[in-house]
């Protein structure tokens, strides 16, 4: 009997459609004030948006009070993060510390470290990036050769991190080092996490400019940067212990199957309210999947509120939703109504630049945060293939 | 939740009594009579019936629940149309009677005129139709919609076959008699083939369980090139995209059954649900059978071993209560009609 993933349906509590409407009233609000466009793709970086955010009491949701957060449920999160994302607000400064940085500091980080540096997380006021990739260590992840010397009162650190997204906005990293050699047993010891502060002196950061125009990606240099003891997060060399309960939370949110939702809400502008059977039958085909997707990740986002780790039904999610959403850009280009001198002007503006930029996003959707062809390892793997 | 004791009953009797030489046997026209009567008395056949009319009482979750069983196990019995059948019945407030049972009709056009206990019109596909011991009739008196018990004895059935072998006959009504009518107000064909099709999900959502399990235990058994073809990456990643389709199918149908459940038939909330299961389901059956079969290479594709148990009733029931497109179809004009700024407030209406 092979293993058979379970995604039960999870009911979101009355709290959560409080919630839910709470912010969808701000995100309104913020639209008509002008602060972001629900169709573009630029000017997604906002520290000031984050503030607003971190203001409601939206970041660090679940987070213990003493250390700036709300003890809020998972699922209350959930919420707030797919409704942010479905109107693409502005949450490029703070989505990776709230997300991923700030559970790791949670979990594994020193205590002086947790009480200075979460509170500036709930509050907006932090951005961080991560340093896991480098020139020769890619979806080989434990590959990662930058390495942490001990000295005196801290560490010094040496080589090279790339494709750090938003590293050039960031006040923090959250740097994967070689501490030790990996050994015969274990391929992924010798590896530890640290906090690095992105102002560090020995730090260069030079820009990557990607496909769309855009910079994101950077390449970072490393020439004897200190890293005091206190920086240091988890245990030394056990870094792979700790990276496995991250992955869970980072691959099942609503920012796996949502990042070209822009385009489908477009087509059906452009659709109209009676639109041909061919155009009816696409749309129903598309929002089928992204129904079902968000069925299934809000039932990961139940098993994690349950205190599971559902690691394989993330994969599971992510794989089935980046794959989704990056095969919508083409499919919403062919069944939008042909576009000629005697269409009409009214719309054509939001479609167009909803379809731009999604089209030209596709290509990461299934490379960032572990590719594919990683995912699928790790569901055979669950299936007892490997 | 669904009531494991229930399940757990259906599943043991799947187990012990619908062997592959079961199905075999009975695509052969030989009636799995130890496998219904085990159902029958377990009472699994009238679940969704209350006890008041004579059925298990069980609730509708759970009903649901034994359709997935029986869907993993490629039973060849008519536990969905009596179950459907059971459902129409209670609509009346008609007891049901023992023994296998299907309904009629199948289509959303399909028309069956009732007047003073007697039928006249004529229905396709209608499944099981020789098997089973009655038929209820979604029939129309003088407009009204009405539920009719019709005993197959003296009925003319023209024989018809299922992709998987299964019957689905062409059952003419003309001068039957009901022995039992009640009216059905605000019930109608479109209800009867909405709850249908969340029956079929159901079922190929288990049926999809079933192929992922042999798939992945033919891969570690099968040795090619020196070693288990489960330990090549291409195969692997085959089987993890096989996984991901059934769990995709398992959440959307469990979505539809959950609807169902709690608000009954004939919302929108409820008419979304059915569509977005019915559809992703289907699509899901095409996609995970072509993988299962890739997986198992010629032998999958023999008579003698059993996947197509499982393939061709993905085939036969996708089509079945409105395929992909006929449900992509009406989904997409509802979303539409909401338009754009409603589409988001509409995916996450349901939680």
């Amino acid at each position: 009997m092979a293993y058979n993933f379970h995604f039960d349906p999870v009911d979101l509590p009355p709290e959560c459609q409080e919630l839910r409407q709470e912010v969808r009233t701000f995100l309104r609000q913020e639209i008509e004030a002008g602060t972001f466009s629900p169709t573009g793709g630029k000017g997604s970086f906002s520290k000031a948006f984050a503030r607003k955010v971190g203001a409601r009491g939206w970041l660090g949701m679940t987070w213990p009070k003493q250390y700036g957060g709300h003890e809020r449920s998972h699922l209350e999160r959930y919420v707030v993060i797919e409704e942010m994302l479905a109107h693409r607000a502005p949450n490029r400064s703070y989505a990776t510390a709230d997300r991923q940085s700030g559970p790791v500091i949670l979990r594994y980080g020193q205590e002086e470290i947790k009480q200075k540096i979460l509170p500036q997380i709930a509050s907006g006021d932090l951005c961080f990036c991560i340093g896991l990739s480098e020139p020769n260590s890619g979806s080989d992840v434990f590959a990662a050769s930058t390495r942490a010397t001990k000295t005196e009162g801290g560490w010094l650190v040496n080589g090279r991190k790339i494709w750090t997204s938003n590293a050039h906005n960031s006040d923090y990293m959250i740097a994967l080092l070689r501490t030790s050699p990996k050994t015969k047993e274990n391929h992924r010891h010798g590896l530890t996490q640290f906090l690095i502060e992105c102002k560090s002196p020995g730090i260069t950061i030079r820009p990557i400019i990607n496909l769309t125009g855009q910079h994101d990606f950077n390449e970072i240099f490393f020439d004897d940067v200190f890293v005091p003891d206190l920086h240091l997060i988890g245990e030394v060399d056990m870094a792979w212990k700790q990276a496995t309960d991250e992955l869970a939370y980072e691959r099942s949110g609503p920012d796996r199957w949502l990042e070209t939702f822009s385009g489908l809400v477009e087509l059906v502008r452009r659709a109209g309210p009676e639109p041909s059977e061919r155009l009816a039958e696409g749309i129903g085909r598309e929002v089928a999947h992204l129904a079902t997707l968000r069925r299934m990740s809000v039932s990961v986002a139940g098993m994690l509120h349950a205190g599971k780790t559902p690691g394989v039904e993330a994969a599971v999610v992510k794989d089935l939703g980046t794959n989704w959403e990056q095969a919508l850009p083409n499919k919403v280009r062919l069944l939008a109504p042909p576009s000629g001198d005697s269409s009409p002007e009214s719309n054509d503006d939001r479609f167009e630049e909803a379809l731009r930029h999604t089209t030209l996003i596709a290509p990461k959707l299934t490379i960032q945060g572990g590719t594919r062809e990683v995912l699928r390892g790790i569901i055979a793997r669950g299936l007892g293939l490997r | 939740m669904t009531d494991s004791i229930i399940v757990d009953t259906a599943t043991r009797i799947f187990a012990d009594l619908c062997e592959p030489g079961t199905v075999n046997a009975a695509e052969e026209g030989q009636w799995p009579k130890a496998l219904w009567d085990a159902l029958e008395e377990s009472g699994l056949t009238l679940t969704w019936v209350p006890d008041t009319l004579g059925g298990a009482g069980a609730d509708i979750i759970d009903g649901f629940a034994v359709l997935r069983a029986a869907g993993r196990a490629s039973a060849p019995v008519p536990l969905a149309e009596t179950l459907l059948a059971g459902w129409l019945l209670t609509q009346a407030g008609l007891d049901a009677p023992a023994g296998p049972m299907t309904i009629a009709p199948v289509y959303e056009d399909g028309h069956i005129e009732l007047a003073n206990r007697s039928l006249r019109g004529r229905a396709r596909h209608v499944p099981f139709a020789r098997n089973a011991e009655h038929i209820v009739v979604l029939a129309y008196e003088a407009g009204t919609p009405s539920v009719a018990l019709v005993p197959t004895s003296g009925l003319a059935i023209s024989p018809g076959t299922s992709l998987a072998g299964e019957p689905r006959d062409t059952v003419t009504f003309d001068g039957a008699t009901a022995v039992a009518v009640g009216p059905a107000p605000g019930l109608g064909t479109l209800g009867l083939v909405q709850l249908g099709a969340a029956a079929r999900a159901q079922q190929m959502a288990g049926a999809l369980e079933h192929i992922l399990d042999q798939s992945v235990q033919w891969s570690l058994d099968r040795v090619q090139f020196g070693r288990p073809i489960a330990k090549f990456q291409a195969v692997q990643h085959s089987l993890a995209a096989l996984a991901g389709e059934v769990a995709a199918a398992g959440a959307a149908a469990d979505a539809a059954a959950e609807a169902i459940a709690r608000y009954g038939i004939g919302g929108e909330l409820v008419a979304a649900e059915v569509a977005i299961a019915k559809l992703r389901v289907g699509e899901a059956a095409g996609t995970g059978a072509a993988i299962a079969h890739q997986v198992h290479g010629a032998m999958g594709f023999t008579y003698e071993h059993s996947l197509h148990h499982a393939t061709r009733r993905l085939w036969t029931w996708r089509e079945e209560f409105g395929n992909e497109t006929h449900w992509a179809t009406q989904l997409g004009h509802m979303v539409a009609a909401r338009g754009a700024d409603a589409l988001w407030p509409f995916i996450t209406q349901g939680s």
